[in-house]
């Protein structure tokens, strides 16, 4: 689909928006992603797949600065990340909003005070204009007339949505989701997914989601990134990475759960050698 | 974003062209809320000329709406690009805003 989109000086029509080069990173001395290589196209909803403990989440913190690699490349709208201080940081941080798995709220604030946080703190909008704001994105997400709660008095669904609220307060270039469908019931995930398309059509978002809710993925995806223990298993269209033969990729869209392969000696090891070990 | 206003007789025509955003929305603001002080009769907004506009845009036209209502002034919007409009129906607000076509059927019956 053709994109019409908000021009912008520093990262042209045809210059990937996320681009990500020979990534890894440790926790400790176990490596959790091995050589990660990926563009994300502006106007693009880029998936992040992958089952529990793949690396996906890991992989998007990396990507939004909050944590650093230990070797490899991440550019933002063209501009390499890993070396920058937080005053950069935070210039890019206004261009891109996340969501984050558990809604990430101030309990101390309202919901209102939530959304309305980063254009009081980025912006010098009125605050006539912000409280439209507040409530025209609390809207977007189906929770008008929230905004007086704390977060500590809406449902888990709703916190989350309260998020995303926040999240787009800042009208940002990217919007980045942290496992959007989890906690939420069928007919929201799917109000969600809808909500995501719009953006994207609307003002023309570039979209990156970590999920392993296959529905959604293929209602979204444009393309996919899918890993394997911290490993890019494949990358592409979903429809042609549905068809790579990698058994792990078809284990994982045939829901086929690991088979017990344990090697007595090597458990053996892992039981005597301490807790780096992996099996 | 350039913003220029004319008196028509029977209503303010607000000129609005270019990128609408977070920097720019409160010069928008100020020429909105500076006419309904005034309590003009009739604000006719065209956004023909504006080739994106963000959240604090939109609300900033909510506000002007709002304004006018107050004191039974008319406000209507013309000439919405699609992608304009776009945003409106993405806010919910295409029956909140009298919104026209073209600004000569947006000052009929004013």
């Amino acid at each position: 689909m053709e994109q019409e989109q908000k021009s912008s000086a520093s990262a042209p029509q045809d210059e990937p928006i996320i681009q990500v080069r020979n990534l890894e990173t440790y926790y400790g001395t176990r490596k959790i992603l091995h050589d990660v290589n990926f563009n994300v196209a502006k106007g693009e909803i880029f998936v992040i797949l992958g089952g529990s403990g793949s690396g996906k989440s890991t992989l998007l913190r990396h990507i939004i600065g909050l944590l650093n690699p230990s070797k490899g490349s991440i550019c933002l709208f063209g501009q390499e990340t890993t070396e920058l201080g937080e005053e950069e940081w935070d210039a890019l941080r206004r261009r891109m909003g996340v969501l984050y798995q558990g809604g990430a709220l101030f309990n101390s604030m309202t919901v209102g005070d939530n959304v309305a946080l980063p254009l009081r703190e980025f912006t010098d909008l009125p605050e006539a204009t912000i409280g439209i704001q507040v409530r025209m994105k609390l809207g977007q997400v189906d929770l008008a007339g929230f905004e007086d709660l704390k977060p500590d008095q809406l449902s888990g669904g709703m916190k989350k949505r309260a998020g995303l609220a926040r999240a787009m307060a800042m009208d940002p270039e990217v919007l980045f989701f942290d496992e959007p469908s989890a906690g939420l019931d069928p007919i929201a995930g799917a109000g969600l997914d809808d909500l995501i398309l719009k953006l994207r059509e609307t003002f023309g978002m570039t979209i990156v989601v970590v999920t392993h809710e296959m529905e959604s993925v293929k209602k979204i995806a444009d393309r996919v990134i899918m890993l394997f223990k911290g490993h890019v298993a494949a990358v592409g269209p979903l429809d042609e990475v549905m068809q790579n033969q990698d058994p792990m990729v078809q284990q994982f869209f045939e829901r086929r759960p690991d088979e017990e392969k344990l090697d007595p000696k090597e458990y053996l090891e892992y039981l005597t050698a301490g807790g780096n070990r992996e099996l | 974003m350039e913003i220029e206003t004319q008196d028509l007789g029977s209503a303010c025509l607000v000129q609005v062209t270019g990128e609408v955003d977070m920097s720019n929305s409160p010069t928008v603001r100020e020429t909105l809320i500076d006419l309904t002080d005034q309590k003009v009769g009739a604000i006719v907004v065209n956004l023909g000329g504006v080739t994106y506009m963000d959240s604090s845009g939109i609300a900033t036209l909510v506000e002007g709406l709002q304004e006018a209502n107050a004191y039974g002034g008319k406000f209507r919007l013309a000439a919405l690009t699609p992608k304009v409009m776009q945003v409106f129906e993405l806010a919910r607000l295409t029956d909140v805003f009298e919104i026209f076509p073209n600004v000569e059927q947006a000052k009929e019956g004013l």
